[in-house]
């Protein structure tokens, strides 16, 4: 048993945060990997894999909306939990805390416009 | 040469000391002006090399890192490793002469991470499998750019209005902005002491810390991944712990002329005993150090060109140092590299982070005259340790005693937040009836084990 890990283990396909339900936190990934999971009706499509130092939920601290995808956990993986209002109050004291948050939502705003222009590339091309 | 008060592409910081507060403030003013645009030139002023065990490559503290430091790390993208955590924190168990009582974290995570600072203790047993905090940060400032020069800072000065930093092999070399992280044990230390007009160092008192090996499974069957915390009512004490590392326990005792007798009067209290092994003693020859302690912090520590971060500027009474050394660099890179590098600029933006710990430090003495208050009157002890428990064994509901001496020994909220949680009606309420039910004759708390 490694003594120095921090955060919390959970065990290999344990769900992490459900989509529809309502957070309260995010998530730093301290070791292991995450699934994303994108539920539509009764499937489930795997939109990301994240991995050690990534981090999920950050949506939970800046809207009031439920969660929007499924994380589970691939393999172990540990996570250490930001609750939101410690961490929220953190930001307010030092903003530059959420930048890295912001630098990867720009990050994947890029990667949704980058496959939305494929995906529009492809109907121009049926048509 | 840069003549205005202002850092640009090609500006030159030396920062002296390589040290939490130092390594910080390189990483912070590196990766703050790559995102401005600005590419400066930091070097670190440090001799020493933390790879070497002992007291040759230790900066000499308890080594813990607080619950919102790893956080804030966590979500500065910094993930400490498991090599250099040497035990994940997820509970304290708080030791009186009337009891125990364990504390756990509300989720029941490793939140708070316990190593060494050094490679290890003087004459470290068994394979060298962690490695020091503080050579782990100096990496990652190295990674983002600065540059180590591993030499003695003999003297510093001024060359046409900039400080100048001359090492001990002569080279002499002035910079646009002198970062001092000096903390207050080293000898650089007394270099700034009247350098600048107004700088005056922190005040400081003297602490006790030793290291035990014990080995990981004796560790692990003792003390667990609990930090031990002991009020005593022993003359001269007034706070210690027990923190358990990979192989080693770090013993910190906080009190006024810790000596030889008062150690071996805490270490053979029955309160300790029963968290070491049966008939263990100390050994002869042990690492131990006295290093110093703020009590109040610098008075203007900052001037043209100049500002100083962590212990030798100001930081968090007893608690957190790494986390106020990683507050104060930070305050003086984001000042440093968007509003400017004068006294006034660090007067107006740097200047309100060290007041707000200074503040916060004024509340901290209050807590810790109640602490000790505690610590002197056994009606107290009791009542307080029937809270704790009682609010430990309820499901759910507040647990305000409990948190309130969480964050009070672990450092992880501000004095501040810890001093309005005690002063809430319900926490009184709760406090004055478990006093006054332990001064009864009869036992109100029926199945409870361990009752005295």
């Amino acid at each position: 048993m490694t003594t120095g890990a921090l955060g919390k283990l959970h065990a290999d396909g344990e769900v992490i945060v459900r989509q529809g339900e309502v957070g309260g936190c995010m998530y730093v990934i301290q070791g292991g990997q995450v699934e994303v999971l994108l539920r539509k009706g009764d499937s489930a499509v795997c939109v990301a894999v994240l991995g050690e130092g990534d981090f999920f939920g950050e949506m939970a601290l800046f809207d009031q909306e439920v969660r929007s995808a499924t994380v589970r956990a691939r393999g172990e993986v540990r996570l250490l939990t930001l609750e939101k209002k410690s961490f929220l109050r953190r930001i307010h004291e030092d903003p530059s805390l959420a930048f890295r948050i912001m630098e990867k939502m720009s990050h994947r705003i890029r990667e949704l416009n980058g496959a939305l222009k494929a995906a529009l590339g492809r109907r121009n091309v049926l048509r | 040469m840069l003549s205005s008060l202002e850092l640009d592409s090609g500006s030159h910081v030396a920062v002296i000391g390589g040290g939490p507060a130092g390594s910080f403030s390189a990483y912070f003013l590196l990766q703050i002006a790559q995102r401005a645009g600005l590419d400066l030139r930091v070097d670190i002023y440090e001799p020493r090399d933390f790879s070497v065990a002992g007291p040759k490559g230790c900066n000499m503290c308890g080594g813990i890192i607080s619950e919102s430091l790893v956080q804030n790390l966590a979500a500065e993208g910094i993930t400490l490793p498991a090599t250099v955590v040497q035990r994940g924190i997820d509970s304290y168990l708080l030791h009186m002469d009337v009891g125990s009582a364990r504390i756990e974290t509300p989720l029941q995570e490793m939140r708070i991470a316990a190593v060494h600072r050094g490679a290890g203790p003087r004459g470290i047993q068994g394979e060298m499998k962690y490695r020091g905090f503080d050579g782990y940060l100096l990496d990652l400032a190295l990674a983002k750019g600065a540059h180590l020069v591993r030499k003695k800072v003999e003297n510093v000065g001024w060359q046409d209005g900039r400080p100048s930093v001359k090492t001990q092999d002569g080279c002499q070399e002035a910079c646009d902005l002198l970062v001092v992280a000096v903390g207050v044990n080293s000898t650089a230390a007394k270099l700034f002491e009247g350098w600048t007009s107004a700088y005056r160092p922190p005040q400081t008192t003297k602490t006790y810390i030793c290291e035990f090996w014990l080995g990981e499974e004796t560790i692990r069957k003792h003390l667990g991944s609990s930090m031990h915390v002991f009020l005593l009512n022993i003359p001269r004490l007034e706070f210690a712990a027990l923190i358990p590392k990979g192989n080693y326990v770090t013993v910190c005792l906080l009190g006024r002329d810790i000596d030889k007798a008062l150690v071996q009067s805490f270490l053979d209290s029955p309160e300790v005993r029963q968290c070491l092994p049966p008939n263990w003693q100390p050994p002869d020859d042990f690492c131990r150090c006295s290093p110093r302690l703020n009590t109040h912090g610098a008075l203007h520590p900052f001037a043209d060109r100049v500002v100083f971060v962590g212990d030798c500027g100001v930081t968090r009474l007893y608690k957190d140092g790494i986390g106020a050394a990683y507050r104060t660099a930070k305050a003086a890179a984001v000042t440093a590299v968007f509003e400017g590098v004068s006294a006034e600029n660090f007067r107006r933006h740097f200047w309100p982070t060290c007041q707000s710990i200074c503040t916060d430090n004024r509340i901290g003495k209050l807590v810790f005259a109640v602490t000790r208050q505690i610590q002197r009157q056994r009606f107290l002890r009791r009542g307080v340790w029937r809270m704790v428990n009682r609010e430990q064994d309820k499901e759910g509901g507040h647990r305000r005693m409990s948190m309130v001496l969480w964050d009070t020994f672990t450092g992880s909220a501000p004095y501040r937040d810890v001093f309005l949680r005690s002063l809430h009606p319900s926490f009184l309420g709760h406090l004055l009836w478990e006093v006054v039910a332990g001064i009864q004759p009869f036992n109100t708390t029926r199945g409870r084990k361990g009752i005295q």
